[in-house]
């Protein structure tokens, strides 16, 4: 099977709206079987008590934030190698999810600081280096809204992915270095490795669950938002008009 | 082709040296802005001396920034950039040639206004040392990622404000090492790791910044 057929938005078109629909589907699923075990099931904390429950949205957020940036350089590389359109459109659809994600893990964190550290905000290494990747993100954005050709914006957005995914690690250990050395005030973050070693079955299981539930997300919204990509930018051709005749019929 | 290169480079210059005004608006910046920070905070000398590293350093980062837009852009304007991607020497060298012009006019000058700037907070001998030896190693740096912003957002209006959006975040650990190779001289702990962690970050910007500049040139010129 030769898997450049989907690479062409015409053929791409109806198999991500059916891909779309069923992760919606199994989203919704998840999250609401996920939601009901973080609220209700789940044991409470010795340590924490009720507020540690806001980890259940807070780590999958934090997992998706960076998994997303790295797609989207994947997304971003193939692009560049094979000159696909379609690979452009995936990376650019993924950036607005991306930051959505990392923002929650920023509120949530904050909210989940306030009781356990006393503080809204520590300059930890992890805040700090999340904190960047959503400037890299907001770049990313920025840059793909101020370019009005689109395929100068593809090309350009994906040099500037790539280039920001070389600098993730080096900021992240320069970041990390930058904390040890500044130990000071900083309320240091062992209790979440408190919690991975005396999280039990179920708190893992909400927690994997969840997890699942924001991949379906994140897919089901990127294939809606690269469909309407490539409705507006083939809107000319003849196959969209094709498909908008047969469906008025 | 080291010809060609030279030749870049004493354009670039001699350019320069014909709009006196645009370096010495970058220095000026850069004294102002550190001028700046005592008046917010207090003249008290402990206090100052604490944070001369990461003022002087963020400052630098601002003013290399704001030098940036002039990169490409006046190339841009009267097409030279345009003959420059048709000559048949590598893009990626001719950009390179660029790149340490304007480090030499932007980057060299704030190096050489940092000592003075670093007495006013009250620095000893050694810490002066260091904030040369960081900027030496660092600016470079900077100039060489900032190029790759400043080829992105060419000919984009409101580039100038797009560039520090691109670029900022990227400048944060050349900022984190070289303040930190001065606040580590100044509580006695020896900076080399800081120095050999720029250094790494310098050969690696130098290899892969050219290269990406040129391919961002490409891209928006075209």
């Amino acid at each position: 099977m030769n898997l450049f057929k989907y690479s062409a938005p015409s053929i791409f078109y109806p198999l991500a709206g059916r891909l779309a629909t069923g992760f919606a589907v199994a989203a919704v699923l998840l999250l609401v079987i996920g939601l009901y075990m973080s609220f209700f099931v789940a044991p409470t904390d010795y340590k924490q008590g009720e507020g540690y429950r806001i980890m259940f949205i807070h780590v999958p957020a934090a997992w998706m934030s960076m998994l997303i940036y790295v797609v989207m350089a994947g997304w971003a590389a193939a692009g560049m190698i094979w000159r696909t359109r379609l690979s452009s459109m995936m990376a650019s659809a993924l950036a607005p999810t991306g930051a959505m994600f990392t923002f929650i893990t920023l509120w949530t964190g904050a909210l989940w600081g306030k009781p356990m550290w006393g503080a809204w905000w520590v300059w930890d290494a992890r805040l700090t280096s999340e904190l960047i990747l959503l400037f890299l993100y907001i770049g990313y954005m920025a840059l793909e809204s101020a370019i009005d050709d689109p395929r100068r914006a593809a090309r350009a957005c994906g040099l500037l992915a790539l280039v920001g995914v070389i600098n993730v690690p080096i900021i992240y250990y320069s970041v990390q270095w930058w904390n040890t050395l500044h130990q000071g005030a900083s309320i240091k973050m062992s209790e979440s490795g408190g919690i991975e070693t005396s999280m039990t079955d179920i708190m893992l299981w909400t927690l994997l669950i969840m997890t699942f539930a924001c991949w379906c997300y994140t897919i089901a919204v990127t294939l809606t938002r690269v469909r309407n990509t490539i409705l507006e930018r083939e809107s000319k051709t003849v196959w969209v008009k094709e498909m908008v005749q047969r469906e008025e019929k | 082709m080291f010809a060609a290169l030279k030749c870049i480079i004493a354009r670039d210059l001699m350019l320069a040296l014909r709009h006196r005004s645009d370096v010495l608006t970058t220095v000026f910046f850069f004294i102002i802005v550190v001028s700046l920070f005592p008046l917010g905070v207090g003249p008290e000398t402990d206090l100052l001396r604490s944070m001369a590293a990461g003022v002087v350093w963020v400052s630098a980062l601002l003013a290399s920034m704001l030098s940036l837009s002039r990169l490409f852009a006046d190339d841009f304007n009267d097409g030279t950039l345009e003959q420059l991607l048709l000559t048949p020497q590598p893009l990626a060298l001719m950009v390179f040639g660029k790149i340490l012009a304007h480090w030499i006019i932007s980057g060299l000058p704030l190096v050489l206004m940092a000592p003075l700037l670093g007495l006013q907070f009250g620095l000893g001998g050694d810490a002066l040392m260091m904030l040369v030896l960081t900027l030496l190693l660092g600016t470079p740096v900077l100039s060489l990622l900032g190029a790759i912003g400043a080829a992105l957002t060419l000919g984009l209006r409101g580039g100038g404000v797009l560039v520090s959006l691109l670029v900022l975040p990227l400048y944060i650990p050349v900022l984190i090492f070289g303040a930190g190779g001065v606040e580590a001289t100044v509580s006695g702990m020896g900076a080399e790791g800081h120095l050999s962690l720029l250094g790494a970050m310098l050969i690696l910007s130098l290899l892969l910044a050219p290269l990406a500049v040129a391919a961002a040139l490409r891209i928006s010129v075209e």
